[in-house]
């Protein structure tokens, strides 16, 4: 199923007009604070009537306003998982999993709760009250109620916003299995670039209420030309296989017939992986530098240079199918004659790379 | 307690305990009501409605009483329509009742608005992304939540309807058996002589009545604050 949203809408000063659609999986709603990502949100779950436009997957009409049709929020069938969990305090956890299932017709796709449950590892929480749960708690036990309710479409606005870390770690994987274990679109609103790297399976990039550019994960993060947060948390997305574990704390991942060494995940060797690089962090050379403590020196071919209003420039590279951005300067740029086809060393150290920036890759679509 | 009380004191308290149980439990869904309007709706004439509602608190209750007389009088136009139905209130129990309910609102509203506005409105919100229609978000969430402030405007409501005088007697006067409530009968034995100790008995029933509703309230709103809590 593919959701499709198109509307405009006026507010003081600001205006959102955006056209965009979200396949199975996730997609995610990429841009600062104040690009319309909450907007957007708002008008798909229904809080926000926009002035014009049309939220709909085929004959299911959320908004229409051509054809005047409007549906109240609690007849969307929506999976709506707030930054701030919002479980019902009154509500053991079991009765909070199950509230949705309560309104959800007949008709609905029923979850099974021991299934939701077991994945989001909640078991031991269900006679619990949310007052006695921790913040990574309550937002499983958030996740769940949404997936319970039986939804057409999931919805998460910044979910990982208000924990930290450590939590922030502790969820994500329950995204990635959500990308690959259910069947409806989510649509997720973040402005952590790691993040959205690990999870999404499309990308939205919004700035000023605009849509500028969507896609495939892989291909709008390592554009040059999109960086929706800035260029300091610009960065590319990488797709490499787990080849071994060391004892030293690192392991080999290879991608595209490189060897990466990373800090050590957790995946066995054969499991394909998605790697976060950023931009900030590839140094590049002309030639292959030695007696370097960085353990990372790829050969790769310069495909397109962007430089900033500022002192930086933007440089996407190559090797093999896979793409990566490094931030240098202007000057380093002229100094070492970077040009679309030239041939350099992209230097990356290991440590750079954080643990949760490495995520598993999704599964295909069927 | 009834040898304890001559039967004209005891049946002040019965008739104060009647009248103040029928005005808490009637004017509770329409207290609910309004609470519910001013804490989360937004439409035209909300600070009359408001001023409305306050105003039993603010009036000299002999003012409150004589409009109740005007309006709910026989001869009112309220009272006149409402008798051709058999519905009476001039120098009735009922009368009394409804001077109570009139004088006891602002508190109970009050009590009920405030936990409402405590409820946070986006737990609501949630319930209704998760298809819970307006109806069902009010009963399955609202409502369990402001439980223990509908219980302390009750009990508040309670103490107040026991302790009304001023609109009381004025709108319904001070009938024996009728319309003498506690407070209408301590006034009518301080007018007598030798009434002091009837009056003395009546006095310690309502500092009784008071102190119990009001650590009763406390009681009650504690345990369920406790429960909504998860303690």
């Amino acid at each position: 199923m593919t959701l499709s949203v198109a509307f405009a809408h006026d507010f003081d000063g600001f205006d959102v007009d955006v056209a965009f659609e979200a396949p199975a999986g996730i997609t995610v709603l990429f841009g600062r604070s104040g690009a319309g990502k909450s907007t957007i949100v708002d008008a798909v779950a229904g809080l926000l009537r926009p002035r014009e436009g049309r939220i709909a997957s085929q004959d299911w009409v959320l908004f229409d306003s051509a054809e005047g049709q409007w549906t109240p929020p609690h007849k969307r069938r929506l999976g709506y998982i707030f930054q701030d969990a919002r479980l019902f305090p009154h509500l053991s956890v079991r009765q909070n999993l199950a509230y949705g299932q309560w309104f959800a017709p007949k008709s609905a796709p029923r979850e099974d709760m021991d299934r939701i449950v077991e994945m989001l590892g909640i078991g031991h929480l269900l006679r619990r009250r949310p007052a006695a749960l921790s913040g990574g708690e309550k937002q499983r036990v958030a996740i769940g109620r949404a997936l319970l309710a039986g939804p057409k479409l999931i919805l998460a606005d910044e979910p990982l916003a208000a924990l930290d870390e450590q939590r922030k770690a502790e969820i994500l994987p329950y995204f990635e299995r959500m990308r690959d274990e259910v069947s409806v679109p989510i649509l997720y609103v973040s402005h952590a670039a790691a993040e959205v790297a690990r999870i999404a399976t499309t990308i939205v990039a919004l700035d000023g209420g605009r849509v500028t550019r969507q896609g495939p994960a892989a291909d709008v993060l390592s554009d040059p030309a999109v960086t929706p947060l800035g260029v300091r948390s610009a960065g590319a997305m990488v797709e490499a296989r787990v080849k071994e574990h060391h004892n030293d704390g690192l392991s080999t991942l290879e991608a595209e017939g490189a060897s990466l060494l990373l800090p050590r995940v957790s995946q066995a060797p054969g499991t394909p992986l998605r790697v976060w690089i950023e931009a900030q962090d590839v140094m590049l050379a002309t030639e292959r530098p030695q007696g370097i403590s960085a353990l990372n020196i790829l050969e790769v071919t310069v495909r397109e240079l962007r430089l900033g209003a500022g002192p930086g420039a933007m440089v996407q590279l190559s090797f093999g199918n896979a793409l990566i951005l490094a931030r240098v300067t202007r000057r380093s740029a002229q100094a070492l004659a970077l040009a679309p086809g030239r041939q350099v060393f992209a230097v990356l150290k290991a440590v750079s790379v954080a643990r949760d920036a490495i995520g598993e890759l999704p599964r295909k679509p069927v | 307690m009834t040898d304890w009380l001559g039967p004209e004191e005891w049946r002040a308290v019965a008739l104060s305990l009647k009248v103040s149980f029928w005005a808490t439990l009637l004017s509770l869904p329409l207290g609910l009501w309004v609470a519910y309007l001013l804490a989360r709706r937004e439409f035209p004439g909300k600070q009359i409605v408001n001023g409305l509602v306050h105003l039993p608190l603010i009036l000299p209750p002999v003012v409150t009483g004589y409009l109740l007389l005007t309006t709910f009088g026989t001869q009112g136009p309220i009272g006149g329509f409402l008798e051709s139905f058999g519905v009476v209130f001039a120098f009735r129990w009922t009368g009394a009742a409804l001077a109570a309910a009139v004088m006891a609102f602002p508190l109970m509203v009050r009590a009920i608005r405030l936990s409402i506005e405590a409820v946070d409105p986006k737990l609501e919100q949630a319930a209704g992304t998760l298809g819970a229609s307006r109806v069902w978000v009010f009963l399955t969430i609202t409502l369990p939540l402001i439980l223990p402030g509908i219980i302390a405007g009750a009990i508040l409501a309670f103490a107040k309807a026991m302790g009304e005088f001023g609109a009381t007697i004025t709108f319904v006067s001070n009938i024996p058996g009728q319309t003498q409530t506690v407070p209408s009968a301590i006034y009518a034995f301080l007018q007598v002589p030798g009434g002091e100790a009837s009056a003395w008995r009546l006095v310690i029933v309502s500092v009784v009545v008071a102190m119990s509703a009001l650590l009763l309230s406390e009681w009650l709103a504690r345990r369920a604050a406790a429960k909504v809590g998860g303690i």
